[in-house]
């Protein structure tokens, strides 16, 4: 028996199926950092649901992130997984990415795994201000750049002068 | 580059249906020349892979490599997209002839030495920086996309190959030598990338693409500022080399394509 739902049942429907979808999409990890999620980190932009088919829409960290392939994957998979068959990720470029966009749980996961976090806005002054980054471990200021690239594309590499602990970086972008 | 099996895809391109043929044309060489330059120069760069003087560089070289590929790839994506003639990206760079490719003779010069290398990538980068954030209010949405994100990488290469500059002209006798030898070698092919043509001329008026001309005044002065620092005499002569943007290659570019492209063209359709 087919029961007639008024507009707002409808409505109330979609959404619990769009939140659903977003949890599942929002729990994917990055690879390289599994610590984060794409919600962490703002990767995952937007979740639209219509007519039943899921779109999941991202934006690459940097143009040539290896990671963005096996997220759009992860993604495929979790959707598949919460019980929707037809999905799919998008990638837009525009607004592009930032680390403006890594939320607040982002940034205190990312020290407690040891990786100072993105110290300040991502804007021109941030990007090339002689600004202290503080050392994950130690809390200390007194922290010297070894090397402006590190592991991955979006890390530097450096030292604490008073824990003498090397660490990583996550580069304001 | 391989391509992966999954559904992502840069979003159909809608402004494409408002360009004319003849900007569509113009606007696929323009997106080689911007692709190629980024596909040649990331390949040069990848050459120091287990090379680099010392591992922190290594590492730098190699990122910013990748960078440079996957500048290249969304360009030469979105090439293919506007050509229309189911081209992939892996297609461009891989199934071209060298007489195809768009890049400027700067980015395929034989790698040099460390300080020709930094001193190339000062070069590019600080006026490809500036290019990208001036396309980044192109009326064209992917193109803008790609340039509004490759900008910001940019910047970082470019702050690395500065402080570089700086610390080898005004370090030894002869990291200082070497350096300005490199700055006086790549000068002369730095004059393509202010070049236009009617490509250009016919996109630049429709607001797809910038006139480099524009930026020719705060790019050498941002240059002035870091060869002042180095101790380093910017050249001055006003003659240029020329070609790379039309086609006209030097032997150099054959030598990358015998490496780049080996594999697909011995394994067509390769995957791994």
């Amino acid at each position: 028996m087919v029961t007639a739902m008024s507009v707002p049942e409808v409505a109330c429907r979609q959404s619990a199926a769009r939140a659903r979808a977003w949890a599942a999409a929002a729990a994917v990890v990055d690879p390289e950092l599994p610590i984060l999620t794409i919600a962490d980190l703002g990767v995952l932009r937007e979740v639209r649901i219509d007519e039943g088919a899921v779109e999941a829409v991202i934006t690459p960290t940097y143009l040539g992130c290896p990671a963005m392939v096996a997220i759009a994957l992860d993604i495929e998979t979790a959707l598949t997984k919460a019980g929707f068959a037809r999905c799919r990720v998008t990638t837009v470029l525009l607004p592009p990415w930032s680390t403006d966009l890594m939320t607040e749980a982002g940034r205190l996961k990312l020290k407690r795994f040891g990786i100072a976090p993105p110290a300040g806005k991502a804007s021109r002054r941030a990007l090339f201000g002689e600004e202290r980054i503080e050392c994950p471990r130690c809390g200390s200021s007194q922290t010297t750049r070894v090397s402006e690239f590190g592991s991955t594309a979006c890390k530097a590499l450096y030292r604490c002068g008073a824990c003498a602990e090397p660490f990583d970086y996550f580069k304001c972008i | 580059m391989t391509s992966a099996t999954c559904s992502t895809a840069l979003p159909p391109a809608a402004q494409l249906d408002t360009l004319t043929r003849g900007s569509a044309a113009a606007l696929f060489i323009y997106l080689l020349r911007l692709g190629d330059n980024a596909l040649m120069l990331g390949h040069r760069l990848s050459e120091w892979c287990g090379r680099a003087p010392v591992l922190e560089e290594d590492l730098a070289l190699a990122n910013m490599g990748l960078d440079l590929l996957g500048q290249a790839r969304s360009f030469l994506a979105y090439a293919g997209e506007v050509e229309g003639r189911g081209r992939d990206e892996d297609a461009l760079a891989y199934l071209r002839e060298a007489g195809e490719y768009r890049n400027i003779l700067l980015v395929e010069l034989p790698g040099g030495d460390f300080a020709f290398t930094m001193v190339r990538q000062l070069l590019y980068g600080s006026l490809t920086q500036r290019l990208f954030e001036a396309l980044a209010s192109s009326r064209d949405s992917t193109l803008a996309g790609i340039a509004a994100t490759g900008a910001k990488e940019l910047a970082y290469h470019v702050r690395h190959a500065a402080e570089w500059t700086i610390r080898l002209g005004d370090g030894t006798e002869e990291s200082h030598r070497r350096t300005q030898l490199a700055l006086e070698e790549l000068w002369p092919y730095t004059g393509e990338m202010l070049e236009t043509d009617e490509v250009e001329h016919a996109l630049i008026e429709q607001h797809i693409a910038v006139d480099p001309s524009r930026l020719r005044q705060a790019w050498e002065l941002a240059l002035a500022e870091v060869t002042e620092a180095a101790t380093l005499q910017l050249p001055r002569h006003p003659w240029m080399q020329s070609g790379g943007r039309v086609g006209r290659h030097s032997e150099h570019l054959g030598h990358i394509l015998s490496e780049l492209q080996y594999l697909q063209r011995t394994y067509p359709g390769a995957k791994w």
